[in-house]
């Protein structure tokens, strides 16, 4: 089964690199995976989508047709991104930067993410860590074990640790 | 010893340079080809080779020309409005007959046009870039291993032939990061190799070919001195316009390509055994074909796809043949319709050809695409 998952947001979150994470996580349980981006030119603002498809099978169109999931990370991907999610689609938010829900009728995570990430561990930008975290926990897309490697494998030496620590918070996120 | 990775297709690019032997790479950066750079600025010192940043296009053209002389694997890489800038030499390159291998990754233009959306209009551009006539060779990598391949394989060409390679990529597929198996270390790669005097150096012609009609190239500083030159020139390597000798030389540089297109062109089948109708499709725009032919197939449509690999020189003969096998085809691209004009020539009016063009900056969706083939095998 393929599964596809769209990671929105604004540019500088680290949405990419998430969906790359994520990926590679996947590579690691043995499945085949494509990461794809669309972005504008700003290097820092501006909507960001980063996509994911996984699957057992030989995936050719990279680009994510059917969402299984939406994270949306700012009011405008939520609102941009959001049209073609199906009953089926789980849609998950931060709750610090979406306020106004898109029509859906399927499942929705209004998570803290980025509050977490200020709250806990004192940075905004462990978002994109925390969010993996909770994508995992609610969709199992990939085993935990290859996601924690997947993320050591990505973050800069001595960040392990708190790495780790946003990943567990992401969990923790999801009742 | 393997190793599996996660990488996008500009980073595969720069894998297979490193296993061809690549040791030059002169540049300026441009989206969505930068990656191509950025790689190779960090890979190429750890393997002896040199990068240099340009001041711009036209110099980077100037560098690699000149690094290609002294016998070096080189490289450049760019995007439509750089692609551009760099025709002028590379019409130089053509008619010097030295080998290099440039990247293009295509992006909407013309001018600036939308630097991170994926397009595929150059693909005339690609043949027709500079002026004159001229013969060359392109290639377009539908995957990312198939990225490191065929990186591979344009260095092959370029070295064997002597003329300039363009891999001519796209945003979708330089951009996305698929699953690549890369060997640990690259050393058990074949390397291309250029051809050499045997004579001595006092009795050598830079441009007398044997009958492969490519010319032996020896490394500047070897020895051997010629001249190079735009200029029409004999085989001494010096400039000479006697009608005999300009048409001597197109027809030599026509003739060393054109008579090897079974060596030089590849086209892959997908699901043509029993089809009926075939897409044509290259690049990213494969990408969606395959997806599409796969839905085709499970509503019993007989449905295949010919995935040109070599966009240049056109892949004549196998349009032809195809034309005789199905009863209409539609060529998919990103761009307003170029490769069609090519596939109707060859075709000449055998079977219906239709032209499903999609150049809104985003690629067609397999079930766009669907719709359109069957739209089309209903007429």
């Amino acid at each position: 089964m393929k599964q596809e998952l769209r990671l929105s947001g604004t540019g500088g979150q680290g949405l990419i690199l998430a969906g790359i994470i994520l990926a590679e996580a996947a590579l690691l349980d043995g499945k085949l995976a494509i990461q794809s981006q669309s972005y504008g030119p700003e290097a820092r603002g501006g909507s960001s989508k980063s996509e994911v498809m996984i699957s057992e099978d030989a995936i050719h169109f990279p680009k994510v047709t059917e969402p299984n999931l939406l994270l949306a990370m700012s009011q405008e991907a939520a609102n941009k991104y959001s049209a073609d999610l199906s009953p089926e689609s789980i849609l998950v938010t931060d709750s610090l930067f979406v306020s106004k829900l898109p029509a859906h009728t399927g499942k929705v995570y209004e998570l803290p993410i980025t509050h977490s990430a200020k709250e806990i561990l004192g940075k905004a930008l462990f978002a994109n860590i925390i969010a993996l975290g909770a994508l995992v926990k609610i969709t199992n897309i990939v085993s935990e074990e290859s996601l924690v490697k997947a993320v050591l494998n990505r973050v800069p030496k001595g960040t392990e640790e708190l790495n780790k620590k946003a990943l567990q918070i992401g969990m923790d996120l999801v009742k | 010893m393997s190793r599996i990775l996660l990488l996008q297709g500009n980073q595969a690019v720069v894998e297979g340079a490193i296993a061809a032997g690549v040791k030059f790479f002169g540049g300026y950066p441009i989206t969505p080809s930068t990656e191509v750079a950025e790689s190779l600025a960090e890979r190429l010192p750890l393997v002896g080779g040199k990068f240099i940043q340009m001041e711009d296009e036209i110099a980077s053209m100037g560098a690699i020309i000149g690094a290609s002389l002294t016998g070096k694997k080189v490289m450049t890489a760019t995007s439509g409005p750089g692609f551009s800038l760099k025709q002028e030499l590379i019409g130089y390159a053509c008619m010097a007959e030295v080998p290099m291998v440039i990247v293009n990754v295509q992006r909407v233009g013309p001018s600036t046009g939308q630097p991170t959306s994926p397009s595929q209009g150059d693909i005339m551009q690609a043949r027709w870039g500079t002026h004159g006539d001229h013969w060359i060779i392109a290639l377009t990598p539908a995957s990312v291993p198939e990225c490191f391949d065929l990186t591979l394989r344009a260095y092959a060409l370029s070295e064997k032939y002597r003329v300039p390679v363009i891999l001519l990529m796209d945003e979708v597929i330089g951009h996305m990061r698929e699953r690549i198996e890369l060997p640990d270390n690259y050393d058990e790669i074949p390397q291309a190799e250029r051809k050499q005097p045997t004579c001595a150096p006092e009795d050598f012609k830079a441009y007398e070919a044997d009958e492969s009609l490519v010319p032996p190239m020896p490394a500047f500083g070897s020895g051997y001195r010629w001249h190079v030159t735009g200029l029409v020139h004999d085989e001494t390597g010096f400039p000479k316009g006697t009608p005999a000798a300009t048409k001597t030389a197109a027809d030599r540089q026509y003739h060393k390509l054109y008579d090897n297109l079974e060596d030089i062109v590849q086209v892959e089948n997908y699901c043509m055994e029993d089809a009926e109708y075939a897409i044509v499709a290259f690049g990213g725009g494969a990408r969606t074909a395959y997806e599409a032919v796969d839905h085709a197939r499970k509503e019993g449509l007989k449905v295949g796809l010919v995935r040109p690999i070599t966009i240049w020189p056109f892949a004549d003969k196998q349009m032809k043949e195809l034309a005789d096998k199905v009863k209409g085809i539609m060529v998919h691209e990103l761009n307003c319709g170029q490769y069609v004009l090519e596939v109707e020539r060859a075709v000449a009016g055998k079977v219906p050809v239709t032209s499903y063009a999609k150049y809104d900056n985003e690629p067609a969706t397999p079930a766009q695409l669907l719709a359109e083939i069957k739209k089309a095998m209903a007429l």
